[in-house]
């Protein structure tokens, strides 16, 4: 059985999850995350010991392909066309490092 | 002309006596949109110019392919070149050039299908009235005070309006079966692993599926006929060789065993549903079937195991959108990581943000063994649960979802009332079976019922034929809801 989740907890996920989050939506978060992992307790009921997981329903060899460079499918010039920005034929961002 | 009059195979004799051009198809579902869509809301976006252009070119050929020059819908979520792609969500809002085709579209457009429009949908799919929707609410055709389901609202609403001759829906789970029900359509969520989800926007991986919303099963199979199939892009589709669905039709179910399981008739279910559905089970046992109850033991622990897994795995496809290749961008970020943060934080709804938090918290150091592992391990008892039916019976029959379509804005407080609605649909997803919406009833408020027919791994061939020998025995395929002129 899990904790209470805290405001606190909620805050950390978000940031794990790279979203911002306001104190207020912090503490609807956590409410709602509560009811859903508790309803989601009823999983502890099931002895799944000696089961396996399902990651994929369809069973499935490795697939393997040649790791080639495809000349036929984008330019540089498209995949950069729908960036917010870009420069010298890059994605620009904001910088990293502070100054 | 109303495209409501015909099927998909009519539409092609049509053409090919020359009594109708593609361009009256095309222009027949421009005016229908005109007509009715200021209403319906079904689309996102309108591709009327590229659209009339296209067929003027058809009309000047004289190929004849399967479901040449037809005017289609697709959710919004599946990746058209050079047109708007949102998925619903304000963070692709500008996503205004996409760079290439989903393999399904492509597969369309070799047929020269012609693309009226995007449809709405719940905000990357995750949803079940549309009423998330970063753009717009879809109303049910039937009645407009409610929602047409979700998360295919869109797709499902303009078929049953007449807008489109057929669209694609996406099912993580339920969202192609349980609008096709909430609208009186046909919706086939097919097997996982048989249609590529080469540009389809990733919800959860393991579980999303593109499929046909129509309004009759020929139609429904025709269309998977031509999207199935094996693609080097997506590396889980299948190798196999797709059957002709449309074979299967063949109105004989003698001998067939149908399994009715007593989880899917259970607490929570209306009992108008419940009595459209048992009296679907009696039509069948007319045709010459043999139906049986039968017990899905674990069907109670689907839901659980679904947001969870769903979730943790949505959180995970979703990492993709961060403001630098495409999409939206905040504004006035201080650094890299603010910049992440407040676009996706500005560029996600709450119910988005909400799934992301949930699937991040479950896949978190800590928790990881007691709810992922964990609901991986109940996803393969639920899994086991269908394929010991299977041993025994060819189909499983049961309703789509538990109720008829709710009312705009009824339940979206809680989310755990609005993911109840997809109790039956989510462990078909979970077992990666096939399964289709067809419809079976309608409730004394006039709104359609449906029912939902399971088959086992790539056997879709007999879905169709059970649920294709139901259609031609009963009338409810042929009803229309009255909305604008034509619609009789």
């Amino acid at each position: 059985m899990a904790d209470n989740i805290s405001k606190e907890r909620v805050m950390h996920v978000a940031d794990l999850a790279r979203l911002h989050i306001t104190d207020e939506e912090a503490e609807k978060l956590a409410e709602e995350l509560q009811s859903i992992i508790k309803h989601a307790e009823q999983l502890t009921e099931l002895d799944t010991t000696n089961v396996e997981p399902t990651t994929h329903v369809i069973h499935l060899e490795n697939v393997m392909r040649k790791d080639e460079p495809r000349t036929d499918w984008i330019t540089q010039e498209e995949a950069l066309k729908n960036a917010p920005d870009h420069k010298d034929g890059q994605f620009r961002v904001p910088s990293i490092l502070s100054e | 002309m109303s495209l409501f009059d015909h099927s998909i195979k009519e539409l092609e004799e049509k053409l090919h006596n020359k009594e109708i051009s593609v361009q009256d198809l095309v222009k027949a579902s421009f005016d229908r949109i005109k007509e009715v869509d200021d209403e319906i809301q079904a689309f996102i976006t309108l591709d009327e110019e590229n659209a009339m252009k296209q067929a003027k070119e058809l009309d000047e050929s004289s190929e004849e392919k399967s479901l040449f020059g037809l005017p289609i819908g697709l959710k919004d979520n599946i990746v058209t070149k050079g047109l708007r792609t949102t998925s619903g969500s304000k963070i692709l809002d500008n996503f205004n050039d996409p760079l290439y085709d989903a393999e399904v579209v492509e597969k369309l457009k070799e047929q020269k299908t012609i693309t009226i429009g995007k449809l709405n949908m719940d905000e990357f799919a995750m949803g079940s009235g549309t009423e998330y929707s970063a753009y717009k609410k879809t109303k049910n055709p039937w009645d407009t005070d409610r929602v047409p389901g979700g998360s295919s609202g869109g797709s499902a609403a303009a078929v049953a309006a007449g807008e489109v001759m057929f669209a694609l829906g996406s099912d993580t789970g339920g969202s192609i079966r349980q609008p096709a029900a909430f609208c009186g359509v046909v919706g086939m969520k097919p097997t996982y692993g048989r249609v590529s989800r080469f540009g389809l926007v990733a919800f959860a991986s393991s579980l999303d599926q593109i499929g046909p919303i129509t309004r009759t099963v020929e139609d429904n199979a025709r269309v998977l006929e031509v999207i199935a199939g094996h693609d080097e892009k997506d590396s889980t589709s299948a190798n196999l060789e797709v059957p002709e669905f449309t074979d299967a039709l063949t109105n004989d179910v003698k001998g067939l065993k149908i399994a009715v399981p007593k989880e899917y008739l259970g607490e929570g279910v209306t009992q108008e549903v419940k009595d459209a559905v048992k009296a679907a089970v009696e039509k069948y046992e007319s045709l010459g079937a043999t139906c049986e109850e039968v017990s899905l033991p674990h069907s109670k622990y689907a839901l659980s195991t679904y947001y969870i897994l769903a979730s943790a795995e949505a959180s995970a496809s979703l990492a993709r959108f961060d403001g630098v290749r495409y999409g939206v961008r905040a504004e006035n970020v201080e650094d890299m990581i603010d910049m992440y943060k407040r676009s996706r934080s500005e560029g996600f709804g709450e119910e988005v943000k909400r799934r992301i938090m949930l699937g991040t918290f479950a896949l978190s150091s800590g928790y990881y063994d007691a709810y992922y592992k964990k609901a991986q391990k109940v996803r393969t008892l639920i899994k086991n649960d269908f394929e010991k039916i299977f041993e025994e019976y060819d189909v499983i029959l049961g309703p789509t979802a538990p109720t008829t379509a709710f009312k705009l804005g009824e339940e979206i407080n809680d989310p755990l009332t609005i993911y109840a609605n997809d109790i039956l649909t989510i462990p078909v997803n979970l077992a990666g079976v096939p399964a289709i919406s067809v419809p079976c009833g309608v409730s004394s408020e006039g709104l359609p019922i449906g029912l939902q027919i399971i088959g086992k791994h790539f056997d879709e061939v007999n879905v169709y034929r059970v649920a294709h020998a139901f259609e031609q025995a009963t009338d409810f395929h042929k009803q229309r809801p009255d909305i604008g002129g034509a619609a009789k």
